[in-house]
C-alpha cells in the first residue's frame, strides 16, 4: 500500500459499478458498499484519510462518512491485524460453546479479546449473531464463514491463515463457508 | 411429510445455476404472470394466498402490497429485506444460498406485480460472500432475458441489485434498511409516513422479507386459493423455520404450517430431539425477540392444548403463556442451560444494536444489560428483579421502532417464567459462579 | 381544518397540525413537554418520547384508538381525534419513565453548569423526575471539547435532541459535525477535532436544551439569573440583528437569540452578533425582555411581584405533591 489513498483501476472500475446502480442524485447510496471497497484496498481499516477520499468520490461531505462508518459494526475505524477474527457471542452460538472458543483463542495467540497480535496478524472480536445459529459455534474471518467449529478446526484454520499471511476482507471473492 | 415449495430442491447439484434451477421448474411463474396475467391479477392471487410477511411481523402480503401509493410518473421500488439478523434466524441466508434463482425469480414477479422497474435486495453485510452468490444468479437472470428492458419480450422491464449492508441488526426494520440503502445511518423512521407513501428517495416502496418474496412464485403457480389450503386458519402456506440450540439436528426446516409443536421438536424428519437425551428447559420459538417460554408452556398451549406451529396457536394465551411465531428463528435449550446467563447474553445484543435515536432504547437496553451482568457475575441485588422488570416496562411501546419491545420481551418472559432462576443467582452467588451452563465444543463434538 | 380534543378541551386546528402544536394553541398544563423538537427545524422531534400521549381516538372516522404512545410532536391531528395527557396516568408514568432514563447517563454537575437555571433538563426533571436515581453504575463520560474559539462542548450532558445536527444543515451552509457511533455510544462529535466555524454556529448553543453547547465567550462569567435580558438590535447584514442581551450593569454578559415561550429562538442570528458584540453601545436596546417560563431566571427578574408569586406558588404546589 503507498501512502496516497487513490482507489487502483479496478478498484475504481469497481466502485463505479456500484454508482451507477442508485439513480442520478442519489450516489450517496452507494457510501456502504463503497466503503467496503475501500476497507479492502487499504488496509483493513478506515482511516480519516480514505473516508475523505470516499466522500470525495461520492461528493459528500466528510461528516456525512464518519456518521456512517462509525455506525455500523463492520468498519474498523482504527487498524487491525490481518486477519479480524470474528467469534459470535448470542444465545445459540453461546449455548454452543462460544465461549470455550473464544478463550482456546486467546490462549493459542496470547491476546485478550479485542486485541490484535505483536506481528499484526490476528485480531480477536467478538461478535453478535452472525445468522450461523444451526452451525454454531462459528466463527468469521473476511468474507469466510467457519462454522460447527472445534478446538482441532480452529487450530488448522489459525495456522493455514498465519501461513498464508495475507489481509482478508469480506469482499474476498475466494470465500469458504460450511452451511 | 409435510409440503414443500421453497427449499424442495435444496439438495439438486448445481441448482444454484440458472440452467438446473430452470430445469427444475424455475422462472415458471416469471413466465406465468408476465404473459397471462396482469400485475393486478398477481395481487390477487397473493391476497388469495393469505400470506402474511415472513420477516417477523406477520404482516398479510397482499393488504401491504395494496396500499402501495401508485401517483403517476413517480417510480415505486420493491426492496427485499435481506438483512436476517435476529439472533436464531438462518433461514433466508439458506435460501439465498442454495437456489438464489428463487429470490430472483420472485423478485422479478413481484416487481412486476408492484409495477417497479427498480429493485433492491439489501442483504446484511456480513452475509458478503451471499451477496456474491446473488450477484451471479443476477448476472445469469440477465443473460436469460428474465431482467433488463422488455422482459421475455413484453414491454415490462426491470433492473435488480444487490446492496450489502455494513453490519447493523437495526437495519432488518424497514425503514431503517431504507435510510441505509440511502446511504445514511441506520435509524429507523418516524411513522407515519410508511414506505408504500414514502419510502426510498421518498417514493412508494414495498418493504418485504426474502422467504416472503420467494413465496409468491408457488403461489403464482398453484394460485392463491390452492396455497390457502395449506396451513391452518390464518397461518396458510409453508414456512421456513431455523432450528438450533440443543438439539440433535440443527439446519433449516420448511414446514406446513400447523405442524404439532411437539412433532417439530422431536421427530426425527425435524429437530430430531434434545442432544443426549437430556430434558428440554425452554424455548424461544420466533427469533431472540419473541418471550421464552417454558417446556410445559410451548409444547401444550395453557388450556392443555397442544400448540402447533401458527401464528395463532404460539401467541394463544397472550404474553402471559404465550409467545410469537415471529421469524421463525426456533431455538431450544436443555436442562442445563442457565436462563439468566442465556438472558444476558441477548440483552448484551440488544444494547449493542440500540441504533440511540430515541431514549428509552439508548439508555434503557444498556441499563438491562449492566443490571443482567452484575447478577451473571454473582453481584446481583435483591431488587435488581423488580428494576429490571420495571425499565423493560417504561421501554416497551415508549420507542420510535419494535427494537425497544425486541428488547423488552425477553427480559419479561424470562422473569415471568424463570423468576426462581434470578432469585438463586442473587441469594446463592457462590453456588452458581463456577456452574458452567453451556455445553464445551468437545463435549458436543463426541455426543 | 381538524377539531381534536387534549384532556378534554377541544380545539379546532388547520389539516396537518401536530398534536403538540395543538396543544400549544389550547396552552395550559396540557401542553406536553419537549426535549428534542423544535419549531423552527425541519424534521425535528420524535426521539427524546419526553412528548408522548395516548391517543384514545383515531378520529371520527376511524375511532380505534392507537394502540401504543404516540411522539405529540410527529403525529399529526385528525378530524375528531382524542387525545389524553396529563389526564392518563400511563402516559405519566410513560414519560417519568423517559425522564429517568434521559436522567441515568447524565452528570448532572448542574452547580458547575453555564445552562443551569435555562435548563430544559433541569425543569423536565422538576416536573417529572423521580427524587433520587436508581442507577447505580458509573456514567458515560466524555472529554469536554473546544468546537472552535466561541463553542465549549460537554458531550456528557447530551441528550441527543440531533437539533444541534439539524441547524447545521439547516441553517448553516456546510455541517462538520455530527452524530457518530451508535446506541449510548453515539456522540456529536465533528470526529476528527476541528472548529465548526461558520457565521451561523453559534445557533446550535441556542438550540441545545441542556449545557452540552455552551457558549465560550460567557464561560463561568455569571449564573443567568444574575443577568437581565434585554430586547436588543443593530443593523448586521448577516441576520436580522434582533437579539437578547443579556447583561449585568452595563457589561454585555452575552448575546443569544430572542427565545419563545417554548424556549425557541424566534429568528437565528448570526456569530458576530453573538461573540463579537460585546459592547452595550453596539446595540440599540428596546426593553426588558419579558421571560414567559417559571425558571429560576424570570424568578430574579423585574417584572410584576403578582407573576412572581404566582410562579412561587406553582412551585411550592408542585413540591407538595411530590413524594
Amino acid at each position: 500500500m503507498g501512502n496516497e489513498i487513490k482507489f487502483n483501476e479496478e478498484a475504481m472500475a469497481t466502485v463505479n459499478k456500484i454508482i451507477a446502480r442508485y439513480p442520478q442524485g442519489k450516489q450517496k447510496s452507494a457510501l456502504l458498499p463503497v466503503l467496503h471497497v475501500a476497507q479492502a484496498e487499504f488496509g483493513g481499516w478506515l482511516s480519516p484519510e480514505t473516508m475523505d477520499y470516499v466522500a470525495s468520490i461520492l461528493n459528500i461531505k466528510p461528516i456525512e462518512v464518519y456518521e456512517v462508518a462509525s455506525f455500523y459494526s463492520m468498519f474498523n475505524l482504527k487498524p487491525v491485524g490481518k486477519c479480524l477474527l470474528e467469534v459470535c457471542r448470542t444465545s445459540s452460538c453461546w449455548v454452543r460453546g462460544a465461549e470455550d472458543v473464544v478463550k482456546h483463542i486467546e490462549k493459542r495467540l496470547g491476546i485478550k479479546e479485542g486485541e490484535t497480535t505483536k506481528d499484526g496478524m490476528f485480531t480477536l472480536k467478538t461478535v453478535e449473531c452472525l445468522g450461523s445459529c444451526g452451525t454454531a459455534p462459528m466463527l468469521q474471518c473476511g468474507a469466510s464463514y467457519h462454522e460447527n467449529l472445534t478446538m482441532e478446526k480452529v487450530d488448522a484454520l489459525l495456522d493455514e491463515y498465519r501461513a498464508a499471511s495475507k489481509l482478508r476482507s469480506y469482499t474476498d471473492m475466494d470465500y469458504k463457508n460450511t452451511l | 411429510m409435510g409440503k414443500k415449495l421453497l427449499i424442495h430442491n435444496d439438495k439438486i447439484p448445481n441448482i444454484h445455476t440458472l440452467n438446473v434451477y430452470r430445469e427444475h421448474g424455475g422462472y415458471a411463474s416469471v413466465e406465468k404472470a408476465l404473459k397471462s396475467m396482469t400485475p393486478n391479477d398477481v395481487v390477487e392471487e397473493v391476497k388469495k394466498s393469505g400470506l402474511r410477511g415472513r420477516g417477523g411481523a406477520g404482516f398479510p402480503t397482499g393488504m401491504k402490497w395494496s396500499f402501495l401509493a401508485k401517483p403517476e410518473g413517480v417510480p415505486r421500488y420493491l426492496v427485499c429485506n435481506a438483512d436476517e439478523s435476529e439472533p436464531g434466524t438462518f433461514k433466508d441466508r439458506y435460501l439465498m444460498e442454495k437456489i438464489p434463482h428463487a429470490l430472483v425469480e420472485g423478485m422479478i414477479t413481484s416487481s412486476y406485480a408492484l409495477g417497479a422497474n427498480t429493485a433492491y435486495i439489501y442483504i446484511r453485510g456480513e452475509y458478503f460472500y451471499v451477496s456474491r452468490i446473488l450477484e451471479k444468479a443476477i448476472e445469469e437472470a440477465y443473460a436469460a432475458g428474465y431482467l433488463g428492458k422488455n422482459i421475455l419480450g413484453t414491454n415490462y422491464s426491470l433492473d435488480l441489485y444487490v446492496q450489502v449492508g455494513g453490519g447493523a441488526y437495526i437495519c432488518g426494520e424497514e425503514t431503517a434498511l431504507l435510510e441505509s440503502l440511502e446511504g445514511k445511518r441506520g435509524n429507523p423512521r418516524i411513522k407515519p409516513p410508511f414506505p408504500a407513501i414514502a419510502g426510498l428517495y421518498g417514493c412508494p416502496t414495498v418493504v418485504n422479507n426474502v422467504e416472503t418474496i420467494a413465496a409468491v412464485c408457488p403461489i403464482v403457480m398453484m394460485g392463491g386459493d390452492e396455497y390457502a389450503k395449506i396451513g391452518v386458519g390464518r397461518s396458510t402456506g409453508t414456512k421456513l423455520i431455523s432450528a438450533s440450540g440443543h438439539i440433535n439436528k440443527p439446519g433449516v426446516y420448511e414446514i406446513e404450517l400447523g405442524l404439532p409443536v411437539e412433532e417439530f421438536i422431536y421427530s426425527d424428519e425435524y429437530c430430531g430431539g434434545i442432544i443426549n437425551g437430556r430434558k428440554m428447559k425452554a424455548v424461544i420459538a420466533g427469533g431472540s425477540s419473541v418471550p421464552i417460554l417454558p417446556a410445559e408452556l410451548i409444547l401444550k398451549n395453557d388450556k392443555g392444548e397442544p400448540r402447533l406451529m401458527t401464528y395463532e396457536s404460539l401467541s394463544e394465551g397472550g404474553f402471559a403463556t404465550g409467545t410469537m411465531l415471529g421469524s421463525g428463528g426456533f431455538m431450544v435449550y436443555d436442562e442445563t442451560t442457565s436462563i439468566v446467563k442465556n438472558l444476558y447474553t441477548l440483552a448484551r445484543f440488544y444494547h449493542h444494536e440500540s441504533c440511540g435515536q430515541c431514549s428509552p432504547c439508548r439508555e434503557g437496553t444498556g441499563w438491562m444489560e449492566k443490571i443482567l451482568h452484575r447478577i451473571v457475575e454473582g453481584h446481583g441485588k435483591p431488587s435488581d428483579i423488580d428494576l429490571l422488570w420495571d425499565i423493560q416496562k417504561k421501554i416497551e411501546g415508549n420507542t420510535i421502532c419494535p427494537l425497544g419491545d425486541a428488547a423488552a420481551w425477553p427480559v419479561a418472559s424470562a422473569i415471568r417464567h424463570f423468576r426462581h432462576e434470578f432469585e438463586e443467582y442473587i441469594n446463592n452467588p457462590s453456588k452458581i459462579k463456577d456452574v458452567k451452563h453451556y455445553y464445551s465444543v468437545n463435549q458436543l463434538a463426541g455426543a | 381544518m381538524a377539531k381534536v380534543t387534549i384532556d378534554g378541551h377541544s380545539i379546532e386546528v388547520p389539516d396537518g397540525t401536530t398534536i403538540l402544536q395543538a396543544a400549544r394553541m389550547i396552552g395550559g398544563d396540557i401542553v406536553p413537554p419537549t426535549m428534542c423538537y423544535y419549531s423552527k427545524l425541519k424534521t425535528s422531534g420524535g426521539y427524546c418520547r419526553t412528548c408522548i400521549v395516548k391517543v384514545t381516538k383515531g378520529s371520527e372516522k376511524d375511532p380505534r384508538p392507537m394502540p401504543k404512545p404516540v411522539a405529540s410532536c410527529r403525529t399529526t391531528v385528525m378530524d375528531g381525534m382524542e387525545v389524553v395527557n396529563i389526564t392518563s396516568p400511563e402516559v405519566l408514568e410513560a414519560r417519568r419513565g423517559v425522564v429517568e432514563f434521559l436522567l441515568i447517563n447524565h452528570p448532572l454537575d448542574c452547580p458547575i453548569c453555564d445552562q443551569a437555571g435555562e435548563c430544559h433538563l433541569q425543569d423536565l426533571g422538576y416536573e417529572h423526575g423521580l427524587a433520587k436515581t436508581r442507577y447505580d453504575f458509573p456514567r458515560r463520560t466524555f472529554n469536554t471539547i473546544d468546537l472552535g474559539p466561541y463553542i465549549k462542548m460537554h458531550m456528557t450532558r447530551c441528550i441527543m435532541c440531533f437539533r444541534c445536527v439539524k441547524t447545521a444543515d439547516q441553517i448553516t451552509d456546510y455541517r462538520v459535525h455530527g452524530m457518530l457511533n451508535r446506541g449510548d455510544a453515539s456522540e456529536i462529535s465533528t470526529y476528527i477535532q476541528k472548529a465548526i466555524d461558520n457565521d451561523f454556529s453559534g445557533n446550535i448553543i441556542d438550540v441545545c436544551p441542556v449545557g452540552a453547547l455552551t457558549d465560550r465567550t460567557f464561560r463561568f462569567k455569571s449564573r443567568v439569573w444574575f443577568t437581565k435580558p434585554m430586547d436588543a438590535h443593530r443593523n448586521c447584514t448577516k441576520c436580522s440583528g434582533k437579539v437578547a442581551l443579556w447583561l449585568k450593569g452595563n457589561d454585555v454578559l452575552r448575546v443569544t437569540g430572542r427565545k419563545d415561550k417554548w424556549g425557541e429562538v424566534e429568528e437565528f442570528i448570526c456569530n458576530e452578533c453573538r461573540f463579537e458584540k460585546k459592547n452595550v453601545n453596539d446595540w440599540t436596546i428596546e426593553g426588558p425582555r419579558h421571560i414567559d417560563r417559571h425558571s429560576v431566571i424570570s424568578a430574579n427578574h423585574y417584572e410584576s411581584l403578582a407573576s412572581l408569586k404566582l410562579d412561587i406558588g406553582k412551585q411550592q404546589k408542585a413540591l407538595s405533591t411530590k413524594k
